[in-house]
């Protein structure tokens, strides 16, 4: 199922050593997490994951690569001792956090009683428009949206504040240029 | 100096073949939102692909100079002005901050409206802000 | 209890289990930034699984159709997703000029060569 390959991809980026092979297969892995998606009816957010994680993140990430180096050079070994057993303990804590959560599928889960039925039923009277994804992430959660679009307008200054503004005819900014422009 | 790949024959041919139709993609995106899956933030991440992969083939200078680093910034604060933008006018016309139905004469019509721009809006910030932080990752010379 | 139907969820654990051991165990910074990814993505896993409804169909409105699965997560996760790009772009560039202030991207270098001064 894909699921379980989903899994075996992310413990295969754990292990890898050659980043750059890393970087690819978590590629693979935002794509096989988009078919996911699609399997469990979320259509829009599908199309997302597949633009973003596996276009935009592995391009960012192969960038940053090409600055700085290729292979992970730690000393520390793969398999430690105390953080393997901090992690199964908060796994099995988890796993048996959801045995008394609702089944894969059910009607009848406390999620889809209260605020979105009413999404359901008025959206094509109230907005008219038929994906109704759109209309709560446009209409009925507007402001929320809004607070998105000033994040990534946000991160984008972040970003030029720290790498500096691609100039034309000329290089990058690099430190000897940062540290001249500071004396 | 000018580093492009356009002595790979087949890359320059598939990429003058595709990039038109990932630019015409993206528009058909970002203005389908309210009938299929897309919407603004899709539409803005196939845009800005579009724009790498041409900055990839074709060197970074000439992409420079068809999308300005300069216009990218403006680009980028306009959609989240276009956005509040339409709010503060949802304002003006008595009703509450984006609220669309006042936007027309039926909240029908209003609220298509609202969506319209409000998703243009966020598609032009998604753009110029994805296409920023490629162009400042790339364009950054290796110090080591 | 039947097995099967909480497959989703277990699967969904094990995903945060390896981000969350890749970020604490690895020394390279690229290397912990990917484990929040899958990390990130695990979170997203576990909200849609949730969302989804046995027969219905993408919440697209259509005459005819009855059940839909429901959007409100979808909505969600869309927010989550674009939120998260921005956090591993920010992270990226500050990895980059940690490469160039230290010249090492390894968290033990980096900390001797600040105790070293």
């Amino acid at each position: 199922m894909l699921f379980t390959l989903l899994a075996t991809t992310a413990i295969g980026v754990m292990c890898l050593d050659d980043l750059f092979a890393a970087v690819m297969l978590s590629g693979i892995f935002s794509l096989l997490s988009a078919s996911l998606f699609v399997v469990m009816d979320a259509v829009d957010v599908a199309f997302t994951e597949a633009a973003v994680g596996a276009g935009i993140a592995t391009i960012l990430m192969l960038g940053s690569l090409n600055l700085t180096s290729t292979r992970e050079r730690g000393t520390r070994p793969t398999f430690q001792w105390i953080p393997f057993t901090v992690v199964l303990l908060t796994g099995a804590a988890l796993v048996f956090g959801t045995l008394d959560m609702p089944h894969y599928g059910d009607p009848d889960a406390p999620i889809h009683h209260h605020v979105a039925p009413r999404y359901i039923e008025d959206s094509p009277h109230e907005i008219g428009v038929p994906n109704m994804v759109t209309s709560v992430l446009a209409s009925y959660r507007g402001f929320d949206t809004l607070g998105e679009t000033t994040v990534i307008f946000t991160a984008a200054v972040g970003v030029l504040l720290l790498m500096g503004m691609p100039r034309r005819g000329g290089n990058g900014g690099t430190q000897a240029d940062d540290e001249e422009s500071k004396s | 100096m000018k580093r492009h790949m356009t002595r790979h024959g087949i890359l320059r041919i598939v990429a003058k073949l595709l990039i038109p139709y990932i630019f015409l993609f993206a528009l058909y995106v970002q203005f389908h939102g309210d009938y299929g899956p897309g919407g603004g933030f899709q539409a803005g991440v196939i845009f800005a692909a579009g724009i790498i992969l041409y900055a990839l083939m074709f060197s970074l200078e000439r992409a420079l100079d068809v999308f300005h680093p300069r216009l990218m910034e403006i680009l980028a604060a306009s959609g989240v002005l276009l956005y509040a933008g339409v709010g503060v006018v949802c304002m003006a016309k008595g009703g509450a901050f984006l609220d669309y139905n006042v936007l027309a004469h039926d909240h029908h019509h209003g609220q298509h409206l609202g969506i319209f721009l409000v998703e243009l809006g966020v598609g032009i910030t998604v753009t110029a802000a994805m296409t920023s932080i490629f162009f400042a990752f790339v364009n950054r010379e290796r110090s080591t | 209890m039947n097995a099967l139907g909480l497959y989703s969820y277990w699967i969904v654990i094990v995903l945060m289990m390896t981000g969350f051991y890749t970020v604490i165990t690895r020394g390279n910074l690229i290397k912990k930034l990917i484990g929040l990814n899958i990390f990130q993505v695990s979170v997203f896993m576990l909200y849609i699984s949730m969302g989804k409804v046995a027969g219905g169909t993408a919440p697209i409105y259509e005459e005819g159709i009855e059940i839909y699965s429901n959007p409100f997560p979808h909505v969600l996760i869309l927010t989550a997703i674009v939120v998260g790009v921005a956090t591993t772009a920010l992270g990226l560039a500050l990895t980059v000029r940690i490469q160039e202030a230290y010249s090492t991207v390894e968290e033990d270098a980096i900390h001797r060569l600040d105790n070293e001064e």
